[in-house]
C-alpha cells in the first residue's frame, strides 16, 4: 500500500467516522430541543426533521408578513368541502348560537366557549396570505381571537407541548406545536374581510396558523386539547396529514 | 502528489498511458448523488405541478384569477378547469416529502461540491475559462464545432472546452442558487424570516413561476448534457465519471 492511498483511506476514514458521530449529536440535540416531527418515522423522516429544525431555528419568533387592503383577494378561494353532515346543519339553521369550542387537555382550568363568548375577547385582525400545497394561494383579512389568549384563559400547564385541534368533520385533526400556538399571529378566525367567515372557507371558527400552508388552518373547529405527547393522538404521527401522506409540518 | 489525486489533468498533460485518472473522487461522487437527488426532484416537481397547472406572477393566484399561462395538461384537482374530463391521482403527499428531501441532498452536496472547487483548484483549473479561451477566436470555433456536431478530439477528453466551462458555471453559479431561492420564497415559514427574499421577486406566486422556468432551464441542460455525452462516446465519458479513468486509445474515431 503506497503513502497516498493509506493516507486517503485514513482521511476517509476519519471523515466517515466524524460524519456519523457528528449526526448523531445533531440527532440527539434535536430531540432535547424538540425539533424532531411526530411523522419523523419512515423513509423521508431525515428531510422532515431538517426541514422542521431549520425552520423552527429561524422562525421562533417571525412575523409573517401582512398586507395592504388593497392586495385583498376578491374572491378568495377554497377547495370544495365534503358534505359537512346532519350536526353542522342543524348548527347552522341556529345560526351557530350553539356552536361550542372545548378546551381540555393539560390546562389547570379546562373551559368551553360559545361564539358570543370567543367574539366578546379581544381580537386581532390581520390581512395575510394563504398559500395551498396545491399552488394556489389567496390574500384575506382574517380577524379572530389570539390562540394564545384562550390559552392563557385556560392555564396551560408548562409541560404542555402541542395543541391539537379538531373539525366538526371527523377525518380533519391537526396540531401545532407551542412556537405556533403561543405566536401571536396564530389566530381561532370567526370572521373574515370584515364579516362573519363563510362557511365555504371554514366559519364559523377556523384554525388561522398563517407561517404555514393552508391544509393545517383546519375548518369548523369545535376542540382543542393541550398535550405533551402526540402518539396518543390518532396513528401517532401528530395529524390527519400524514395518515393521507402529507407532512405534518407544513411550513414550507 | 495530492493535488493530482483530486484535480484532474490539464490539457498540455495528456499522458502517454492508455488508462488515467479522469475525474477525482470528489467530482465523481457528488456528480451521481446530484444526478440522482435532480431526477427525483423532477419528477416529484412535475407531480406537485400536476395539481395546479397555471403560473401567476405577484404574491397570490388562484382559479379566479387570470394566469400568466397554462400547462395544457390535466390536473390532480378536481376544482382546476382544465378541459380535459377526467382527474389524475393525488400524489402530492409524498412527492412534496421527497422533493424536500431530495432537496437538502442536493444543497449538502452542492456545498460540499462548491468548496471543494475552491480549495482544491478544480474550479480554476477545470471550470473557469483561461485567458485564451477567452478570445473571440477560441470562443467562435468552439460554437462553430458544436453547431457542426463535431465529436471532440481525444485533448477534449481532458479538459473541458469553453462553452462547456461556462455551461457548469451558470448551472453551478447562477440556476442553482435561483432554484433553491425560489424554492425557498415559497414557504410561508421562510417568508416571515426574510420577507424581502419574497418581494424582491414579486411575489410568492412569482417566485413559484421563476423555479419552473429555472427547472425548465436545468432540464434543457440535462439534455444537452446526456446528448454532448452520446456524441463524444458514451462509454468513454461515463467510464471516466464512474471510474475515475478514461480509456483514451480504445475510443478513437
Amino acid at each position: 500500500m503506497s503513502d497516498l492511498s493509506r493516507r486517503k483511506l485514513i482521511t476517509t476514514g476519519i471523515a466517515a467516522a466524524a460524519g456519523v458521530s457528528g449526526l448523531a449529536v445533531a440527532g440527539g440535540l434535536a430531540k432535547r430541543h424538540g425539533l424532531i416531527p411526530p411523522d419523523a418515522s419512515g423513509p423521508y423522516g431525515p428531510g422532515e426533521t431538517l426541514n422542521y429544525a431549520a425552520q423552527r431555528i429561524l422562525n421562533k419568533y417571525s412575523m409573517a408578513r401582512e398586507f395592504s387592503p388593497s392586495q385583498i383577494s376578491n374572491p378568495p378561494f377554497a377547495n370544495e368541502v365534503a358534505p359537512l353532515g346532519d350536526d353542522f346543519q342543524r348548527l347552522q339553521q341556529g345560526r351557530f348560537a350553539d356552536w361550542r369550542l372545548a378546551v381540555d387537555g393539560m390546562a389547570a382550568h379546562p373551559a368551553t366557549f360559545s361564539l358570543a363568548d370567543l367574539k366578546s375577547h379581544p381580537s386581532r385582525s390581520q390581512i395575510t396570505h394563504l398559500a395551498c400545497e396545491e399552488g394556489w394561494s389567496y390574500i384575506a383579512q382574517w380577524t379572530g381571537v389570539p390562540l394564545s389568549h384562550v390559552l392563557d384563559i385556560v392555564g396551560v400547564l408548562p409541560q404542555a407541548k402541542y395543541v391539537v385541534y379538531f373539525s366538526i368533520q371527523k377525518d380533519w385533526w391537526d396540531s401545532i406545536d407551542m412556537a405556533d400556538a403561543l405566536h401571536p399571529q396564530t389566530l381561532i378566525a370567526h370572521s373574515m374581510n370584515g364579516a362573519d367567515l363563510p362557511v365555504g372557507l371554514g366559519g364559523p371558527l377556523r384554525m388561522r396558523v398563517p407561517r404555514q400552508l393552508g391544509y393545517k388552518n383546519v375548518k369548523y373547529i369545535t376542540r382543542l386539547t393541550v398535550t405533551d405527547d402526540l402518539r396518543r393522538f390518532g396513528k401517532g404521527l401528530g395529524s390527519a396529514s400524514p395518515e393521507g401522506g402529507y407532512a405534518w409540518y407544513a411550513g414550507i | 502528489m495530492a493535488d493530482a489525486a483530486w484535480a484532474a489533468p490539464s490539457t498540455a498533460a495528456v499522458p502517454a498511458r492508455t488508462v488515467a485518472s479522469r475525474h477525482s473522487a470528489l467530482v465523481r461522487v457528488t456528480h451521481w448523488i446530484t444526478a440522482l437527488a435532480f431526477v427525483a426532484l423532477l419528477v416529484t416537481g412535475i407531480e406537485i405541478l400536476i395539481s395546479h397547472p397555471r403560473f401567476y406572477w405577484g404574491e397570490t393566484g388562484n382559479i379566479h384569477t387570470t394566469p400568466l399561462f397554462k400547462i395544457p395538461i390535466p390536473a390532480s384537482r378536481a376544482t382546476v378547469p382544465t378541459g380535459y374530463g377526467y382527474v389524475l391521482p393525488d400524489q402530492n403527499g409524498w412527492s412534496r416529502y421527497l422533493h424536500f428531501q431530495s432537496a437538502w441532498v442536493i444543497v449538502i452536496t452542492g456545498l460540499l461540491y462548491v468548496i471543494f472547487s475552491f480549495f482544491s483548484g478544480h474550479l480554476r483549473k477545470n471550470l473557469l475559462p483561461n485567458r485564451a479561451d477567452l478570445s473571440w477566436r477560441t470562443f467562435s470555433a468552439s460554437i462553430a464545432n458544436h453547431l457542426r456536431f463535431k465529436r471532440p478530439g481525444e485533448e477534449e477528453a481532458w479538459s473541458y472546452n469553453v462553452l462547456q466551462r461556462l455551461s457548469y458555471l451558470a448551472v453551478i453559479f447562477v440556476l442553482f442558487p435561483l432554484i433553491i431561492w425560489t424554492g425557498l420564497a415559497m414557504s410561508p415559514a421562510i417568508a416571515s424570516v426574510f420577507p424581502s427574499a419574497v418581494s424582491v421577486l414579486g411575489g410568492q406566486q412569482s417566485a413559484r413561476t421563476i423555479h419552473f422556468f429555472v427547472t425548465v432551464l436545468l432540464f434543457l441542460f440535462l439534455l444537452v448534457h446526456i446528448m454532448m455525452i452520446c456524441l463524444a462516446g458514451f462509454r468513454n465519458r461515463m467510464g471516466a465519471m464512474i471510474t475515475g479513468h478514461s480509456a483514451t486509445n480504445k475510443e478513437r474515431v
